[in-house]
């Protein structure tokens, strides 16, 4: 097990010293100077060169790169070209917007999808299971910000019951649950929709299995089969799901937060491509690769822990 | 009688509580990067604070007249070199501490100064020295006459900030306006409350909240469900219609100082040739791209100038839309068949939509434009820095901009030295009505030069509350100017 983990952790450490390369290379190439972007047009060179000195670009590429990761690793995001403030400051702010979001959709996902995927299953070929089918079919061809159009159009327009976006803080907790509840579940029908064909596939697989037919054969119902053995076991594939779609959801909001003009990350990130403000693109796109290299590195060590047949492989 | 009594006193009651109405939550397309409006171009730094929290010299009303701000009065030498600037007295910065001719200094050197990051040093560059005479009174020498300067310090880049809060500007903006800067999550929105020690008349409002909205479709539902008094700037053309027939809200359609214009790199052959930049400029159909890209609104313009301006000269007859002339011009320059150019695109809806527009009606006289699609940074590279363009389509939305024209290195790259010897001759002319004469002059040869096609005065959108008074309707500058704003009854 010691040597597993030791091999996992050299590889998630490469992993990220590749990543930081790709990262600072491909968002350096982007053409587009920082700081004529900031100046405009009316702008003077000597002005350009100015900020330029400022905000360190003058120095060579290998320089900025080490002294990006430098400053990472104690902890140093930089500072945001534009907003001129720390980006860890600004990562901090952003963070709880997505991250709440992510989870709020992720649970709602679940929510629905554990229920309609077990009960399309077990009643496989009902006209319920047909329904549930066509509902889902039709939540993963729609695009989730067509779903968020229509939910701002009938719920905040239409029915004044929530406002159509913004994010008030969580000074008020309650408001700031309600004014992510639309966003939450326009994110969350679609990921339902996939996560409840998971569910019901994977589950219909079980259902099959010789160790049900000998659960059945011992005298248990086929609801009490499902439920103790079937269930159980059809959920591995589906964690798996639910695991890629939690880091889709805090990194792939981007367009729910600009339709609802919420103050998270994906926003941060669109908005600083545009304006040029490298750092911060870098720093926070480091930072998401970084939480998807430590959750599978997790996972890596959970099925370790699981399946004793991985760690002799490793 | 009690009767009487009681409905006056319940009509109190009503007109106090419709009167009680002292916050307002405005909406602007994006959001400032930084606060610090004498230290980059972004023009959203102006919409907030311009006016509300930080003031200047002179300053910009919503009709485009220059009026006194911080200096009261100012008097200018017999020979237009000196100006001598006489403050308000008992102006004070938020944090307390005073506003004097000091201040005036430091502003203006730190404009100034090689290692100046302001987006608009230009207008600071005929000052040779400021001298502090008493703290009232400020001497600024110019190396020339400049007629421009009053208009020149009314600029939002040029507006006075004080040694003690600079630090920090950028995050905690202190200035002398008739609101305090209160609290920015960033992201999300800006807020500020009125300066009980303002110098001026107090506003109407209490408080005030501004909201960043970049998408038309959520900009269009904060607007409907009423998350939003007012929108400046309103992104969505094709939505005014529904606003304007809802009784809740006004809608507000202005001129800003945006010369919409087919820039036209004027090196690059063929447009080196008067006749094919002539050829394009009648081959285009303005109110086709008025009514296409902008649903109807903006002025047409014949050359570089606002046509709100008094001194503005109607050139439009210099291009009409002729297509059948445009061809015979282009086969008379040599270009019977037509040739091939880019037009390269920067990412507003104007630029996008008109240049689907253009390249249509180029086609149509033989010139394939091939469009491409640039982020600004990248326009800024490609366009406007390296010049590797022939078409290109922008709003020239500095006030005043014509001046750009004198300079052969501009992205135009137009040289003519009868132009730059005109323009070195109206910054030496104080007069106004010289001034006017030499301004339509100017007007006139870049029109009949065909520089650029120019194409119309971009307008502004603004939706509101029915009963909100007081709004720019113009936009003299970028600028949410709230301090004459009220809730009506």
């Amino acid at each position: 097990m010691i040597r597993y983990t030791f091999g996992r952790l050299s590889s998630l450490v490469i992993s990220l010293i590749v990543a930081s390369m790709v990262i600072f290379l491909v968002i350096e190439v982007i053409p587009g100077d920082p700081a004529s972007f900031m100046l405009g047009i009316n702008a003077r060179e000597d002005t350009l060169a100015a900020l330029r000195a400022e905000m360190g670009l003058d120095q060579p590429l290998v320089i900025r790169y080490f002294n990006w990761v430098l400053g990472m690793l104690q902890g140093d995001f930089g500072n945001s070209w534009t907003y001129k403030t720390p980006v860890a400051e600004l990562i901090n702010d952003r963070i709880w917007v997505s991250l709440p979001l992510a989870v709020y959709a992720l649970l709602l996902s679940t929510l629905i999808a554990f229920p309609a995927g077990i009960y399309a299953a077990s009643r496989r070929g009902s006209a319920g299971d047909v329904t549930i089918i066509g509902a889902t079919q039709l939540g993963v061809a729609l695009p989730n910000f067509w779903f968020a159009m229509i939910l701002v159009l009938i719920f905040a327009i239409k029915l004044r019951w929530f406002s159509a976006g913004g994010f008030p803080g969580w000074d008020d907790p309650l408001l700031a649950i309600k004014s992510l509840t639309l966003p939450a579940i326009a994110l969350a029908l679609p990921q339902a929709a996939i996560l409840a064909r998971v569910m019901r596939s994977s589950l219909l697989d079980m259902l099959g299995e010789d160790f049900i037919r000998t659960a059945r054969a011992k005298g248990l119902t086929r609801r009490q089969a499902l439920w103790r053995h079937a269930v159980r076991n059809a959920l591995i594939p589906v964690l798996t799901i639910i695991g890629l779609q939690f880091s889709f959801l805090l990194a792939g909001g981007i367009i729910i937060e600009q339709v609802f003009f919420l103050p998270g990350l994906g926003r941060l990130i669109f908005q600083s491509i545009s304006a040029r403000d490298l750092i911060v693109v870098e720093s926070v796109v480091m930072l998401l690769v970084f939480t998807v290299i430590v959750v599978n590195f997790a996972v890596d060590l959970a099925y370790a822990a699981v399946d004793p047949r991985l760690r002799s492989r490793a | 009688m009690k009767h009487t009594i009681f409905t006056a006193s319940v009509c109190a009651l009503f007109a106090s509580i419709a009167a009680a109405q002292t916050d307002i939550t405005v909406a602007i397309q994006l959001e400032p990067p930084n606060l610090d409006p004498t230290g980059g171009a972004a023009q959203a730094i102006d919409s907030v604070l311009y006016s509300n929290i930080f003031e200047g010299l002179t300053r910009f009303e919503g009709d485009g007249s220059v009026v006194p701000g911080l200096a009261q009065s100012w008097v200018i030498s017999e020979d237009g070199t000196v100006y001598t600037f006489t403050l308000r007295e008992g102006v004070t910065f938020h944090d307390g501490t005073t506003m004097d001719a000091d201040d005036v200094k430091f502003s203006l050197d730190r404009a100034r100064a090689e290692d100046s990051t302001n987006a608009q040093k230009g207008l600071f560059a005929d000052i040779t020295d400021v001298t502090v005479v008493d703290p009232l009174t400020v001497e600024v020498k110019l190396d020339g006459p400049n007629g421009n300067f009053p208009f020149n310090m009314a600029w939002g880049d040029a507006v006075i900030v004080a040694p003690e809060s600079i630090e920090n500007i950028a995050s905690n903006p202190v200035g002398t306006g008739a609101f305090v800067f209160s609290d920015w999550v960033q992201g999300d929105r800006l807020e500020m409350t009125r300066n009980e020690n303002y110098w001026g008349e107090a506003p109407a409002l209490e408080s005030a909240t501004f909201r960043f909205i970049s998408d038309a479709t959520a900009a269009f539902a904060a607007v409907m469900a009423e998350d939003v008094d007012v929108f400046v700037g309103f992104p969505a053309p094709e939505n005014l219609p529904q606003f304007e027939a809802d009784p809740r809200f006004q809608v507000l359609v202005g001129n800003t100082e945006g010369e919409t214009i087919l820039s036209t790199n004027n090196k690059m052959p063929p447009f080196d040739n008067v006749l094919v930049r002539q050829a394009v400029a009648l081959a285009i159909d303005r109110q086709a791209i008025i009514d296409g890209a902008m649903f109807g609104l903006g002025t047409p313009i014949g050359t570089h100038f606002a046509p709100h301006n008094p001194d503005y000269v109607d050139l439009l007859t210099n291009s009409p839309y002729d297509p059948e002339r445009a061809k015979a011009l282009l086969a008379e320059a040599g270009f019977a068949d037509g040739f091939t150019t880019t037009l390269k695109l920067p990412p507003p809806s104007y630029a996008r939509r008109g240049g689907e527009i253009i390249a249509s009606q180029l086609r149509e006289i033989g010139i394939s434009a091939e469009i491409t699609n640039l982020e600004w940074a990248q326009w800024l590279e490609e366009v406007f820095k390296a010049k590797d363009y022939g078409l290109s389509i922008v709003s020239h939305t500095e006030p005043m901009d014509i001046g750009i024209y004198a300079n052969p290195d501009y992205y135009f790259q137009y040289d003519n030295p009868e132009f730059q010897a005109l323009m070195e001759e109206l910054n030496k002319t104080t007069d106004p009505a010289a001034r006017s004469a030499l301004l339509a002059q100017a007007q006139t040869i870049i029109s009949e030069d065909y520089v650029n096609g120019y194409l119309f005065e971009l307008a502004v959108a603004t939706v509101a509350k029915a009963d909100i008074q007081g709004l720019w309707v113009n936009q003299p500058t970028a600028a949410v100017d709230l301090t004459g704003v009220s809730w009506g009854e």
